[in-house]
């Protein structure tokens, strides 16, 4: 009860929080998925680059979060706030992507890659109209990984200033405040219900 | 049986080497095809005949010599144009699984921009001709046929924009004896009414001697005997071709045994 009469009369912090949560995430993840799908065409033409990529990056995403802002913040043209949370989730979200898009790009049968190399398909059309779409499952696993990872990892960019719902959280542990460190719990998890399901929505309809 | 006198393919002192191994998985191939022909390519696996044809459409290109299709060397020509313009199926037919049959067989044209309506007759004019009935078939995707359906999509594709040259590497490799001896039968028809040169590689002589117009029989990368069936059984070149052709009477003595 108390929880819902907090709500009722912090409305608008919550709601600011969970819609500067979400826009930091969704333009986290348009950008992660842009560059990692960038870096795995790269990879497709040079196999070497793709393992050394996987490699590099699996050696960003096993550094802490907490340590890795730290790191970010002295960098010209970021320091404090939005501009480096996003740059963090950008480059944790690369292992999990480069992971599930490089594998599943080289995973597809190499008879059928033959087949349509036969035909007089370009490399390109090659990766784009059969790899990708032969792919999709695996493709997809990694977007929602990431997609979860954005969201848990996001909270604690608000250390740095970041704002969104870790915001509700650090205020709430400051000010011994229970409410509002449940309500960020709260929009955490319902965020990352709700988007989680939004894409297998979108999964189940690009596969027909 | 030389159908014309127009060469289509030809193979002068053609090597190639795969990186690692200690010999030539084709050695000093030379060849000249005529354009009508309708060439088996008869070896034991292992032998260069699958190399031999994917240097004919580059997805190889040969350590040393030349390959020329109706004058033109191919060294000098891009890959993907040499590709667009021969057909080519496999026997792992190679459909891919996340397109329709019909979308299958519009591979080709629709990567040399043929206009919609031109691409949609031609595909039914295509599994026509290659023994499925259209409105059944055009809409399904390729796990939902048979073996032998797919492998007669995979033809149907192979033909899309009428090549001059088609290369078939076992094609029916891995379709039942009775299907087969259809296959092989409307194969036979199919190259009859078109005037396209057919390499048809297998490693059933039966096939092989059905089939071919001239037969090259390969072993170890070298080419041993190129002639018509009935020269080869008559004048065997080498031990091998003997070998080859002593195994399948063999065979032949069993049945009679069994009779
Ligand atoms: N991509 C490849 N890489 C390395 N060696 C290969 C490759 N393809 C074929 N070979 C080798 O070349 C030889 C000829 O193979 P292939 O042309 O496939 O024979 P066939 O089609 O007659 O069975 C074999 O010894 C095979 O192991
Ligand atoms: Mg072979």
């Amino acid at each position: 009860m108390e929880l819902i009469q907090f709500a009722q009369r912090n409305y608008s912090i919550l709601l600011r929080a969970l819609s500067e949560h979400v826009q930091m995430v969704l333009i986290a993840l348009i950008l992660s998925v842009a560059l990692a799908g960038m870096l795995t065409i790269l990879a497709m033409f040079f196999k070497p680059i793709g393992k050394f990529l996987i490699y590099l990056s699996s050696i960003i995403y096993s550094i802490p979060s907490i340590a890795l802002f730290a790191l970010m913040i002295p960098l010209p043209g970021l320091g404090l706030g939005r501009a480096t949370a996003i740059t963090v989730l950008v480059l944790y979200n690369q292992f999990i992507l480069l992971r599930n898009f490089i594998t599943g790009l080289n995973g597809v049968d190499h008879a059928i890659i033959e087949a349509a190399a036969g035909m007089g398909m370009k490399p390109t059309q090659i990766i784009l109209k059969v790899r990708v779409p032969l792919s999709i499952k695996s493709i997809f696993v990694g977007i929602r990984l990431a997609l979860i990872s954005t969201i848990a990892i996001a909270i604690i960019a608000s250390f740095i200033g970041a704002g969104g719902i870790g915001l509700l959280v650090t205020i709430g542990l400051e000010t011994n405040n229970n409410n509002r460190i449940i309500w960020g719990v709260i929009l955490s998890v319902g965020l990352g219900i709700v988007a989680n399901a939004i894409l297998v929505f979108i999964e189940k309809r690009i596969k027909r | 049986m030389i159908e014309s006198s127009i060469v289509a393919i030809e193979y002068k002192n053609v090597y190639k080497k795969f990186e690692g191994a200690n010999y030539n998985a084709v050695s000093d191939v030379n060849l000249s095809i005529y354009e009508g022909e309708f060439i088996t390519i008869l070896g034991s696996s292992g032998s260069g005949k699958t190399t031999l044809l994917k240097m004919t459409n580059r997805l190889y290109d040969p350590d040393a010599g030349d390959i020329i299709l109706f004058g033109e060397n191919i060294r000098d020509v891009d890959a993907v144009l040499v590709r667009r313009r021969i057909g080519y199926a496999i026997q792992q037919v190679g459909l891919l699984p996340h397109m329709t049959i019909a979308q299958n067989i519009a591979i080709v044209p629709k990567l040399l921009k043929w206009d919609k309506e031109r691409i949609d007759n031609r595909v039914r004019e295509l599994l026509t001709l290659v023994g499925l009935d259209s409105d059944e078939f055009l809409k399904r995707y390729p796990h939902q046929l048979s073996g032998g359906q797919q492998q007669r999509v995979g033809l149907a594709r192979a033909l899309a924009v009428d090549p001059k040259i088609m290369l078939l590497d076992e094609p029916f490799g891995a379709i039942d004896a009775i299907n087969r001896l259809h296959l092989q039968d409307e194969l036979k028809r199919l190259h009859s009414g078109l005037k396209k040169t057919f390499l048809f590689v297998t490693h059933d002589i039966n096939e092989a001697l059905k089939l071919g117009t001239r037969v090259i029989i390969m072993n170890e990368g070298q080419v041993c005997q190129f002639d018509t069936p009935k020269n080869i059984i008559k004048n065997p070149a080498d031990g091998f071709v003997k070998a080859l052709i002593n195994s399948h009477r063999e065979q032949e003595k069993l049945w009679e045994g069994l009779i």
